[in-house]
């Protein structure tokens, strides 16, 4: 038995690269190893591209798309895709809205009529607005029983000043009690354009079949314009920004956000290994790879505070995003322990590193550990389908190829330079959840 | 590979001399490997007074064996990229990982010594300890968690091991001791107890080789089998309110005890639960609560037959003032269901849906590993997959109706709710 080496993964080379007249970006790949196909309809727009008031806007948009078109009812929505045995979700993040499909081959033709008329076509019934109000505020309820979430939210709140990332993806519930019907077909209309969009079918498919099933498809879909992207700049941050939530709980937990590098960002390759080192490596598909607990006993995070019995959990979190977003350090603290000794000993842990860097093992761990990942998480269509839809939305064309490449070049000056210059205290937001005795 | 993929699995399995059984199924579709040891070693097999023994046996179980540390246990494991995962649940106990194809005899070795000689370090012991302490007060403070769990008690007692929960209680983690774990683990962990799948690009043959090398000199008596409890058949409605005073959403879970996984009527009730309330967006279920009525992000049901009886249980999230009309809801589409039964086109939507989604079971090593271990649990046999969609063609419009009327009746049903509301459900 030979090794197969990474670069032979399923999803290095062979990706066939189209652009139709009308600006829709297709990208096709072959993957004959189980009888299924996925596609994956991308949209650049997602909640950082909200003006204030609407915030929300484009995730009550990804609902109502799937709430009818002018060819396909509500009703008949959910069945074209499960005849094929096929499943079908979407989802809206701060860069993008995405909906995706993965059945039976003999079901591609069908997946890419709906994606055409979900491009063009929606419906958006005023009272099939209304309801989706109700079902989406209860979304967002459901999330506010997490008290993490919660401490979440408040931390990315606080941590940008300007930047449209500050609000949360689901919206601010009293910008989803007053918009209407008029303001999410408005959101529909100029962003759901064949130039903003790219295209992505990856499975067992003949793909000169499959683009000329696309050009039938979108290929009379009329261009539209791009909607230019403006977001305020976020001003640089002079000091550690605190956050403090006091609530009915059970458990305390601490969160920490630093600014962190664009995905196209120089600092990004490091950064996601000292991510790796000092919480274990997790990968870059925020389809499947941020669920379940990364490799992370040696990890320098865990071995300072789990190991020595003051968090039950740790995680951290740097996410490819198409500005600056943030990186984040989630902590749980062990029954009995306080937040104070908890962030006592975490920024000790980080400071460690900020001064002395990291040692040559530990960056050789990390990059093993995300070369592993990479891997992992492209074991099937449909995660392929989404690497490569996310990447050419989030960072442009070529990049995801240049992933595993990139994150073998990093060396541990590059890495203890990130440390040294990213998660220094006054680029620092805290935030605390303290539990209070339920009922005092 | 593309010809094996559509004819479905082809998996060689093997009996170890010492009893382990092995299932091996190479695919193609990424240079790694998903490893899977299951063994008969949940939450049923706890004595008397140690609720959660299982659980906590799961936390401790990688923390050093007796040629190894923890910490060397967890080097190799980071050196490789591998998450070793630990799930318990009511029959068994399961070590499963992914790893790249070159690492596969390096974690099997590890995972089969973890399997064999864990030492439970008395430190390890101790911080595992407070990690389950401190998980099980998270869990005191998730309405979802507790409603689902207060209705596990409702409908099994909370005794039974189909009732209490998996994690045990707080007196129970505190109660564990090292030779609690110790004998817990000599009396259920033995080669004839364990299934080991190995998913992934990996040939059978170096697959069996390598299992062979690290379990075959393995030899430990055969653990007892241990029969689940009788399930009791409320002949009323059962309600409960979890009180949690600043959750700004309730919880529902709903349910009835149902059938276990070999009773004949499976596959009817299986399509029966598609219907009411999965296929879609959440079938009958979520077309009335979420659709109609706009009142949940989900309303869904899942249905869970095990050796013995198991649930089906509905679950929903609503604004804490629509908990009366969501539970009106849930009884009126049980009760429209049971009595009328699934229409035609339901029935026919259904049946393509499952038939069809077989390949996407097995989409990925993970997904195989866990079809092939749950067919070896139940004796399902190796061409499983490729009998499934005959057993789903095979039940009629009035099997599932008759299904329905056994299963569904709101006058018997358990109701529990967690959340800020005052009132019974």
């Amino acid at each position: 038995m030979i090794p197969m080496a990474v670069s032979d993964a399923p999803s290095a080379p062979a990706v066939r690269a189209v652009s139709l007249d009308n600006g829709l970006r297709v990208l096709v790949k072959e993957v004959h190893a189980a009888p299924l196909v996925s596609v994956w309809c991308w949209y650049r727009v997602g909640s950082g591209d909200e003006p204030p008031g609407l915030t929300g806007v484009s995730h009550w948009v990804e609902h109502m798309n799937f709430k009818g078109t002018v060819n396909i009812s509500r009703d008949q929505m959910k069945g074209i895709v499960e005849k094929f045995g096929g499943t079908w979700n979407g989802y809206t993040w701060i860069d993008q809205t995405t909906y995706l499909e993965t059945a039976a081959p003999s079901a591609l033709d069908q997946m890419l009529f709906i994606e055409a008329e979900r491009m063009t076509n929606g419906l958006y019934e005023p009272e099939e607005c209304e309801s989706e109000r109700t079902v989406i505020i209860s979304e967002l309820q459901g999330g506010d029983n997490d008290p993490d979430q919660l401490l979440d939210t408040e931390v990315t709140a606080t941590a940008f000043r300007a930047h449209p990332y500050r609000h949360p993806t689901i919206g601010w519930v009293d910008d989803l009690r007053a918009m209407g019907r008029d303001d999410l077909y408005g959101h529909y209309r100029r962003h759901y354009v064949p130039a903003s969009a790219t295209l992505v079918i990856v499975g067992d498919v003949d793909a000169d079949d499959v683009l000329r099933t696309v050009d039938r498809r979108f290929g009379r879909i009329p261009a539209g314009t791009s909607p230019v992207r403006r977001r305020a700049p976020e001003p640089p941050q002079v000091g550690e920004r605190r956050v403090l939530i006091e609530r009915d709980g059970t458990t305390a937990y601490l969160k920490f956000a630093w600014h962190a590098p664009a995905a196209s960002g120089a600092d990004f390759f490091p950064m996601l290994v000292l991510d790796a080192a000092l919480t274990g490596a997790k990968g870059v598909n925020l389809w499947s790879s941020f669920r379940g607990m990364p490799p992370q006993r040696k990890a320098r995070v865990y071995t300072a505070l789990v190991e020595r019995g003051l968090a039950s959990m740790v995680s951290g979190a740097l996410i490819p995003t198409a500005e600056p977003f943030l990186y984040s350090l989630s902590l749980t603290a062990t029954e009995g322990v306080s937040l104070a000794s908890l962030e006592a000993a975490a920024v000790a842990a980080i400071e460690e590193v900020r001064a002395r860097g990291l040692t040559e093992a530990e960056v050789a761990r990390a990059k093993r550990q995300l070369r592993a990942r990479l891997v992992f998480e492209t074991d099937s269509v449909t995660n392929i389908a989404h690497q490569l839809g996310y990447f050419a939305t989030v960072a442009g064309d070529g990049y995801f190829e240049r992933i595993t490449a990139g994150v073998e070049a990093v060396t541990p000056e590059q890495v203890a330079d990130v440390a040294r210059r990213r998660l220094a205290r006054d680029q620092r937001t805290t935030g605390w959840f303290q539990p209070l005795e339920r009922g005092a | 590979m593309r010809d094996t993929a559509v004819a479905g699995l082809a998996p060689v399995r093997d009996v170890l001399s010492n009893g382990a059984r092995v299932i091996v199924q190479e695919t193609s579709f990424s240079p790694s490997v998903t490893i899977s040891a299951s063994f008969r070693a949940g939450g049923l097999y706890e004595p008397a007074g140690l609720p959660g023994l299982a659980w906590f046996l799961g936390r401790v179980i990688d923390r050093g064996t007796a040629d190894r540390s923890a910490g060397q246990i967890a080097e190799t494991l980071d050196e490789s990229g591998v998450a070793l995962k630990v799930s318990v649940n009511r029959h068994t106990l399961a070590l499963s990982c992914t790893c790249l194809s070159e690492d596969f005899e390096t974690i099997l070795a590890v995972m089969a010594d973890v399997a064999r000689r864990p030492a439970f370090p008395e430190a390890e012991i101790e911080k595992r300890r407070a990690e389950i302490i401190t998980s099980i007060r998270q869990d005191d403070d998730n309405p979802a968690v507790c409603a689902h769990e207060a209705l596990q008690r409702l409908l099994y007692g909370g005794e039974h091991p189909y009732g209490r929960p998996g994690k045990g209680t707080i007196a129970g983690a505190e109660a564990v001791t090292r030779d609690a774990l110790r004998a817990f683990h000599a009396g259920r962990f033995a080669p004839a107890a364990l299934s080991l799948a190995i998913v992934g690009d990996v040939p059978p043959a170096r697959a069996l080789a390598c299992a062979g090398d690290v379990l075959g000199d393995w030899d430990a008596p055969a653990p007892p089998e241990r029969a689940v409890p009788p399930v009791p058949h409320p002949s009323a409605r059962q309600c409960v309110v979890v009180p949690m005073r600043e959750k700004p959403q309730s919880d529902i879970a709903y349910g009835f005890v149902t059938i276990a996984r070999l009773d004949p009527s499976y596959y009817a009730c299986w399509m029966l639960n598609n219907i009411l309330g999965q296929f879609g967006i959440g079938g009958r279920l979520a077309e009335n609560i979420r659709e109609r009525q706009g009142m949940a992000y989900y309303a869904f049901s899942a249905f869970d037959p095990s050796v013995g009886p198991g649930p089906l249980v509905v679950r929903a999230g609503v604004d804490p003032r629509n908990v009366d009309r969501a539970v009106a809801a849930i009884d009126y589409e049980v009760a429209v269901l049971a009595d009328g039964g699934p229409t035609d086109q339901e029935v026919e939507e259904t049946r393509q849906f499952l038939v069809g989604s077989i390949p996407r079971l097995l989409e990925t090593n993970q997904s195989i590993a866990a079809f092939l271990q749950t067919s070896e649990f139940f004796g399902l046999g190796p061409d499983y997959d490729r009998r499934l969609p005959g057993l789903i063609e095979a039940v009629t419009r009035e099997d599932i109706e008759a299904a329905g009327r056994a299963i569904l009746e709101p006058s018997r049903a358990a109701v529990a709710v967690a959340g800020p509301v005052p009132a019974e459900p």
